[in-house]
């Protein structure tokens, strides 16, 4: 959202109460006039102040109604969004609203979290059994070595663990820099960190620019409901949509409610008091 | 011993697949809803049920209901995997009959801690 956009909305209302009090300045005089009638006894006079007052007031109503209308378009245009929140500049589709962009957005992220996770996953399945190779052969050496050390090994033996050593040596280089190579490319795939941070921060604003707009549509609409005499009962029912206590909410993000377990340790004690 | 993932994230099924075969079960096979996961458990001779709670199609709790309700699978163990963390939905779940319950985000030995003490019982 630019500023510009809100200076534009917030002048809407300047000219709305300039205009209330020259307006309201045209129905004072009409009134003192009718007060000055009354006083002459002029009574032709009065009847006349009567319906001027009268006229100017129905013209103030039209006024304001006719104000406030055209801000009640100003602000359902405005919800058109456009420009200034563009989550991305490559958008080929002008077309496009700014929601559908934003589904876009989340969905570019949902995949390049997906990808991370897959390419992480990658490297860390092809890594677990070169390092359980070199635990298991590196433990093997070790009882041999052993046994060298206690002077336990024949001439035959020695020769074969000299071999094997030997082998061991070229295998744990070649491993070592196998497993670099995968914590390497395992830290590159975080780089989605940066990009997806981008994006929601963008949508996070363009979800803080609709409630704005919102805010201010209801604004102008209370005040047309205001001028007009719509008057609201207060036990109007809200329309409110029944949702199942248990149904699926995803992660918790605050852990600190009454309704919400903390932790592993809040479900065991839960569960430990339901008896299991 | 042959165990079903069933959860709409292949990342969150690769995992608990790793975690599992860590453990030493090397048997598993993946659903990505309870809708696919139910006629692969009544056709596949399963042991044990990990189950995500918040999926699309059939989730998991509509999921423990109908093992529970099926004569054949009745008697499943079935652990929850899941980020649903609220007082309801576990009191819920413990009620609709499951042996365990994780919540996400958990950690390798908090999972071996729960199939292990579910095995315990079941020998127990």
């Amino acid at each position: 959202m630019s500023d510009t956009d809100h200076s534009d909305m917030s002048g809407a209302d300047q000219p709305h109460s300039a205009t209330q009090s020259s307006d309201w300045s045209e129905l004072k005089d009409r009134a003192r006039n009718l007060v000055a009638k009354l006083e002459s006894g002029d009574s032709s006079g009065v009847h006349s102040a009567i319906e001027e007052l009268n006229e100017a007031r129905d013209r103030n109503i039209y006024l304001e109604v006719g104000k406030l209308t055209r801000g009640l378009h100003e602000a359902i245009v405005n919800f058109e969004l456009d420009g200034g929140v563009a989550v991305g500049s490559d958008d080929s589709g002008k077309n496009e609203s700014q929601m559908t962009n934003a589904q876009d957005r989340l969905d570019y992220v949902i995949n390049l979290t997906q990808n991370s996770a897959d390419k992480t996953m990658d490297m860390v399945e092809e890594g677990i059994p070169i390092a359980t190779e070199l635990k298991e052969r590196s433990r093997a050496l070790k009882v041999d070595w052993e046994r060298l050390q206690r002077r336990e090994m024949d001439p035959d033996e020695f020769r074969d663990l000299y071999k094997r050593i030997d082998q061991f040596l070229v295998f744990s280089g070649d491993s070592s820099s196998q497993l670099s190579e995968k914590l390497n490319t395992i830290l590159l795939a975080q780089d989605f960190q940066d990009l997806t941070g981008q994006v929601i921060k963008r949508v996070i604003n363009l979800v803080q620019d609709v409630e704005e707009r919102l805010v201010e549509l209801m604004r102008v609409a209370g005040q047309v409901e205001e001028l007009t005499g719509i008057v609201r009962s207060k036990d109007e029912p809200i329309a409110r949509v029944e949702v199942s206590p248990i149904a699926a909410e995803g992660p918790q993000i605050d852990t600190e409610k009454e309704d919400v377990v903390s932790g592993q340790d809040d479900v065991d004690d839960l569960l430990s008091s339901l008896g299991f | 011993m042959k165990i079903l993932i069933v959860d709409d994230f292949s990342t969150m099924r690769r995992i608990i697949k790793n975690l599992l075969r860590d453990l030493g079960f090397t048997n598993t096979a993946e659903a990505d809803d309870g809708s696919t996961a139910l006629p692969l458990l009544q056709n596949g001779n399963f042991d044990f049920l990990v189950t995500d709670w918040n999926m699309p199609g059939m989730t998991g709790i509509e999921l423990l209901k109908a093992v529970r309700a099926d004569d054949r699978l009745k008697d499943m163990p079935i652990l929850m995997v899941t980020a649903e963390a609220k007082r309801e939905q576990i009191v819920e779940a413990a009620q609709a009959g499951v042996n365990g319950y994780v919540v996400k985000p958990f950690t390798a030995a908090v999972l071996k801690e729960k199939i292990e003490k579910i095995f315990e019982r079941l020998e127990g």
